[in-house]
């Protein structure tokens, strides 16, 4: 660093309000310093809540690896599933998680696609939280399956057995959907990273963080021939990934809508879980996105614009999903179908879950609603409280679905409860903490906002006062 | 024109390099590299620039072509696959249905699909742009480091037939940049 560049840091981190994406003053140093400048200050300069945050997230990391050893030394029985809830926790948190990932993939891919400006400087921060979220959600169908260690069983393989896996089942679609899904948004953040980390790679005083950095940039040079390429291979990325994340959760609702449970085999499944999926997800990016907003003072760079415009998808991709729940019901109604009409009636009055249902219309109907006000919207407490409401929302969804209609189906013999354990909530809970624990991480070690598009915003700004004025 | 002795005279050089502070003189730059006769240049700048490979004569399709075809073979890898499976390696009868129930395949289809397209978008792109590459040569330029940053620079290489070390000197001055330096190879 020479000693210029310290000076151009010194831009103010001011909030240009919700019109403008950036805040003023900025050149192309300075948003590179101000990003670059999260990983590179020394370590005991990294903000107090950063490490209270992390440690609080590896201790649930730790209950989790308490919970999964326990899981593999006792099996599924220490789970509150019974026959007929064989799903419980497992899949509801699966479902959850898989569906928090989609909205990382919609800022990068989608948006990416509509040229919506505000994309920018959450699209970094949202591919890591997609690929951290898969993680957990990939880990729960393999702690479900009762001998994880046989999990390669589900890959077709040339075996001895000479068994293969059968592709007519929307769980074997699972398999291959949830494992592109992770490769390729493993890929997209990754190749989104290449020419920050070249930025780092020229930026680290420290040798080894140089040394790192210089490996993982693999040598990038910004050459306008490399540039050219790799922006085709970008935009091809976000054009295959955007029908891929429709297809993911598509798929994830199959899992249900292809059995013939009631309250489960309803073709609105899969455009309302997709819907479901990104209203969680843009949920998260703004739970995530508030605190560090605040502790590393990027104000700037995560202004007003950003949070209103996430506030405003919640509440659209809101009422997709409270138009899903109406015609669920209404179906049920109009079907004449004796069980499809009694599992609604024993998911809002009749079984002992009824509350779980109206405090799932209250988190993700009712109280969102409050995002029409553009107060609500612009004043950032309120809008973070909502985005735990959804969150919290959006898991109940799922456990309505998964144990409500389970424990009434066909056979009133077979009717049963479905009672949480302690590793239910322990593997739950622990989940939260290795999603937390790889968040903070991650804005720790590695560019949180992707640099190189703030300098192509920053010149679009520059262009548009040149001419505009 | 040059002779070879000439040119090997150059062989300690790998290029002449011009830095800018800004895009818009370096885009101007490059247009002007071309329309001097420089063919082997290239442009260096910290976020894509539109217009920029296209100034110093650059075309490239080979990305999408390659995903194109790997998309295609992803598609037909995975429908195989699956016939393969239950028609030929597991047949089961499943309430009478045909073996080959090719709409129960769509959703593995097309999850190959994207699948060897992706990893053939990012793979390929790499590999054409040489990456990884542990060596360049601009590199050895002390500002280079800004070019992640703030700078953009215009490299001439001695291998252009063009180059000559005192004329493209003067060239690159003449464009108005914050410095020519020479890039040892």
């Amino acid at each position: 660093m020479t000693p210029e560049d310290r000076e151009s840091t010194s831009v103010a981190t001011l909030d240009p309000g919700p019109d403008k994406v950036i805040g003023p003053g900025h050149d192309f140093g300075t948003v590179t310093d101000e990003i670059s400048g999260v990983v590179l200050r020394p370590f005991l300069k990294t903000p107090k809540q950063m490490f209270i945050g992390f440690a609080c997230a590896f201790l649930l990391v730790n209950l989790l690896l308490v919970a999964v050893t326990w899981l593999f030394v006792r099996g599924v029985g220490i789970w509150g599933i019974v026959i007929p809830i064989a799903w419980g926790f497992a899949i509801v948190n699966f479902v959850w998680w898989i569906g928090i990932g989609h909205a990382g993939t919609l800022i990068s891919a989608i948006l990416l696609l509509l040229k919506q400006d505000w994309r920018t400087s959450i699209n970094r921060f949202s591919e890591a939280m997609t690929l951290f979220a898969v993680a957990c959600a990939g880990m729960f169908p393999i702690l479900h399956l009762g001998r994880p260690w046989l999990a390669y069983w589900l890959i077709p393989y040339p075996n001895t057995m000479w068994l293969w896996p059968q592709p007519r089942s929307p769980l074997i679609w699972d398999v291959f959907a949830v494992s592109t899904y992770a490769t390729v948004s493993l890929i997209f953040w990754f190749t989104g990273l290449i020419p920050d980390l070249a930025t780092m790679r020229d930026k680290a005083g420290n040798p080894i963080a140089q040394r790192i950095f210089g490996l993982l940039a693999m040598g990038w040079r910004g050459s306008a021939k490399h540039w050219a390429r790799y922006q085709k291979a970008y935009l091809l990325l976000a054009g295959l990934s955007t029908p891929l994340v429709v297809s993911v959760h598509s798929v994830v609702s199959f899992d249900f809508s292809v059995s013939i449970v009631p309250g489960w085999h309803t073709t609105i499944f899969p455009p309302y879980f997709v819907a479901g999926a990104i209203y969680s997800g843009f949920a998260m990016v703004l739970t995530l996105a508030i605190p560090v907003r605040r502790w590393y003072h990027l104000e700037d760079l995560i202004t007003m614009r950003h949070i209103e415009c996430m506030a405003k998808v919640m509440l659209g991709t809101g009422l997709i999903v409270a138009y899903g729940y109406a015609m669920e019901a209404f179906m049920a109604w109009y079907s004449g179908e004796q069980y499809e009409r009694y599992a609604f009636y024993n998911r809002m009055w009749a079984g002992g879950y009824w509350w779980t249902y109206w405090l799932l219309i209250l988190c993700n109907i009712l109280i969102p609603q409050l995002l029409w006000s553009r107060r609500v919207r612009l004043n950032i407490l309120s809008v973070f409280l909502i985005s735990l409401v959804v969150n919290v929302g959006m898991w109940l969804e799922r456990f309505v679905i998964v144990v409500t209609s389970l424990t009434r189906d066909f056979v009133p013999s077979s009717w049963g409860m479905y009672y949480p354990t302690v590793w239910d909530w322990a593997t739950y809970a622990g989940t939260i903490g290795l999603f937390l624990s790889l968040m903070f991480l991650f804005i720790r070690g590695l560019p949180a906002i992707s640099i190189f598009e703030i300098r192509e915003v920053v010149h679009q700004e520059e262009t548009v006062h040149a001419h505009g004025d | 024109m040059h002779t070879a002795t000439e040119i090997s005279g150059h062989v300690g050089l790998y290029g002449l390099m011009a830095e800018f502070d800004q895009p818009e003189p370096l885009l101007e730059a490059a247009h002007r590299a071309r329309a001097e006769g420089y063919r082997n240049m290239d442009a260096y700048a910290p976020m894509p620039m539109e217009g920029l490979a296209e100034a110093i004569g650059f075309r490239t399709d080979w990305v999408q072509r390659l995903v194109f075809i790997a998309g295609l073979l992803g598609a037909t890898g995975g429908f195989t696959l699956c016939w393969w499976m239950t028609v030929i390696a597991y047949p089961h009868n499943v309430a009478g249905r045909p073996l080959n129930s090719w709409p129960a395949y769509v959703a593995i289809t097309f999850e190959c699909m994207v699948l060897l397209a992706c990893l053939t978008a990012v793979i390929g792109m790499l590999a054409l742009n040489g990456l990884p590459q542990p060596y360049h040569p601009v590199f050895n330029v002390p500002q280079f480091a800004r070019a992640s940053r703030d700078r953009f620079f215009l490299c001439i290489e001695a291998a252009d037939p063009k180059f000559d070390i005192d004329d493209t000197r003067a060239f690159l001055e003449g464009l108005n940049p914050r410095e020519v330096v020479e890039v040892a190879p």
